[in-house]
């Protein structure tokens, strides 16, 4: 065999190699999680309340103040969201105002997220005096996966052909009639995606969350808008720093709750589709 | 409905998208405004002279230093480990995935990467601090609980998907035929692969590695976790630093009164990581645009 060809047969051992080591790394995450926490998960953990005691604690409020957040946030992000990707992508034009859009919104994508709690905090907190509420935490979110739900949606029109538009257009409906009752619905398993994904990016986000100065210790389930409030990944950081061994399992159960609403989330984004493109070839 | 109720139905609704789309450029002017407004505030009190090359940080201490040197070595620091950790593997990765990989290898890599890419950063961060430091620490004895080395590492793992993602597409993207010359003149994979794939791709890559430093930066809870809060300016990976993201999180969780000089640095840092960041994306995406397979 020729040099050539061994290092050949060496490259493609080498890429095979890095890849099991990736996928190994998070192996070793899940199983490390799963040990030092899945002694704690409980139905008392489940519905219990924050405690000195690390053994009496509960993550309720942290789990309810997640999924007001995510409700919220979807509630705001997914109709501008969408909106905006109808707008720019049925209605936009080639001008110069929708090139600075497209430019904008990808730029946006990139920016930190915890710029863009201190963009909440200027804001949501400050200027319009939300306080660390829910609907402060929810709007700063909801800012946060816009670009996401735009370029998603964009990319679930673009799937549409256009010989679609055509047609309806040519039997005489006008523009808004093609688009809700050809276009969308025909995008529908796509968009069903994209956004369940962009709002499960939502659930894992920390960063921003702390510097609108949610809080770590709410022992109350929130009950409206206007609530205080913590969430999961709050909850995590907050057990994550404590020293002491137990809240550090804590911690780890909380990862695990975590993980099993993301992986919940991201089974319903696949059925959706599912029964969502089922329904269209029916 | 009357013809001229449904012509005026469209114009509203017409309207109604175009200001959903506008919002975007709102939310830019929104964090500008603010990023702007803290930062002048903050410069009316520290002399940008000092903030720019002052070496010492202790905002939050009776004797008060603005030198954001040590923020932005310390971001660096950890910001170059995760890329001499993310570059390698990722472009191997993405040469194995694009040349080599069998498609059946491929259905399963790819979304198995995806996954690493969409676990919660603070995962990460319980990760890094409690398996990956205390399994470093056998092997390195001075290394302390906090340390670069752990966070970087990890953090590499995090943006590692995105890098390997982003050069397989620009990898894909250059003509199947320049890849069959090289075939013909006898090249093996791994010939046509680094002497003449890699380069074709050259821009698409670069800009995957210009985007997973800008992204490396900008993490927040893996460095605010497991790397520690102290200001440092150093180049050693052992011992705890402080990141400019972790040290606005590290405010955000004290009780610094709103208003005070303490509290606006946030706003000044936030600003430095924002431009930082918002350059990196720009040169990222001018890269990508650039046409693939356009021989230099």
């Amino acid at each position: 065999m020729t040099s050539a060809r061994f290092a050949d047969r060496a490259f493609h051992l080498l890429g095979l190699t890095v890849l099991v080591l990736a996928l190994g790394m998070l192996g070793a995450l899940l199983v490390d999680v799963a040990r030092d926490g899945l002694g704690r998960v409980s139905w008392s953990f489940l519905t219990g309340y924050p405690s000195r005691r690390a053994s009496a604690s509960g993550l309720l409020p942290a789990l309810a103040g997640s999924l007001w957040l995510v409700g919220l946030t979807a509630l705001m992000a997914v109709p501008v969201g969408v909106g905006a990707a109808i707008g720019l992508e049925e209605y936009g034009g080639r001008g110069r105002l929708a090139r600075l859009a497209e430019v904008n919104i990808a730029n946006l994508a990139g920016v930190p997220s915890v710029v863009y709690g201190l963009l909440g905090l200027g804001v949501f907190v400050q200027v319009l005096r939300w306080d660390r509420s829910l609907l402060a935490g929810a709007g700063t979110l909801a800012l946060l996966i816009l670009p996401i739900v735009i370029i998603t949606s964009r990319e679930a029109l673009r799937g549409v052909p256009a010989s679609v538009r055509e047609a309806s257009l040519a039997l005489g409906a006008t523009k808004w009639q093609t688009v809700w009752h050809q276009v969308l619905p025909m995008a529908l398993p796509g968009l069903l995606t994209g956004l369940i994904l962009a709002v499960s990016r939502a659930l894992g986000e920390t960063a921003p969350l702390i510097v609108i100065g949610a809080l770590s210790y709410v022992p109350f389930v929130p009950d409206g808008p206007r609530s205080p409030f913590t969430a999961l990944p709050i909850q995590i950081y907050t057990w994550v720093s404590r020293p002491r061994e137990g809240f550090r399992a804590n911690a780890a159960a909380t990862i695990l709750v975590l993980l099993a609403v993301l992986l919940v989330i991201n089974g319903l984004a696949i059925v959706a589709r599912d029964r969502a493109a089922r329904r269209r070839s029916a | 409905m009357s013809r001229l109720a449904q012509r005026a139905r469209e114009r509203v609704i017409e309207g109604g998208l175009a200001v959903c789309a506008g919002l975007s450029l709102v939310t830019t002017a929104g964090i500008v405004a603010v990023l702007t407004w803290e930062t002048v505030a903050f410069f009316r009190d520290v002399s940008p002279l000092a903030f720019f090359t002052g070496r010492t940080w202790t905002p939050l201490f009776f004797n008060q230093q603005f030198g954001v040197l040590p923020l932005v070595a310390g971001t660096l620091l950890v910001a170059a480990i995760a890329l001499a950790t993310a570059v390698p593997a990722g472009v191997i990765s993405a040469l194995y995935l694009s040349e080599y990989a069998p498609p059946r290898v491929r259905r399963v890599a790819k979304p198995a990467l995806e996954v690493l890419a969409g676990i919660p950063t603070v995962v990460y961060g319980y990760f890094a601090l409690l398996f990956v430091t205390p399994w470093l620490q056998q092997w390195i004895p001075g290394l302390t609980g906090y340390n670069a080395l752990a966070a970087g590492l990890v953090l590499g793992v995090m943006v590692l998907p995105l890098v390997s993602s982003l050069s397989e597409d620009a990898l894909s993207a250059v003509p199947p035929g320049l890849r069959e010359a090289a075939f013909a003149l006898g090249a093996t994979r791994l010939q046509a692969a680094v002497g003449v794939v890699l380069p074709a791709a050259w821009s698409g890559v670069s800009a995957a590695v210009i985007l997973a430093m800008s992204r490396a930066i900008g993490e927040t809870m893996i460095v605010a976790i497991a790397a520690g809060q102290q200001p440092r300016l150093t180049a050693s990976p052992l011992v705890p630093i402080e990141t400019m993201t972790a040290y606005i999180v590290q405010v955000s969780l004290g009780d610094v009164p709103a208003g005070t000089t303490a509290y606006r640095t946030i706003f000044a840092v936030g600003t430095l990581l924002f431009a930082g960041t918002f350059v990196l994306n720009l040169c990222s995406d001018w890269l990508r645009r650039r046409v693939p397979g356009a021989v230099r």
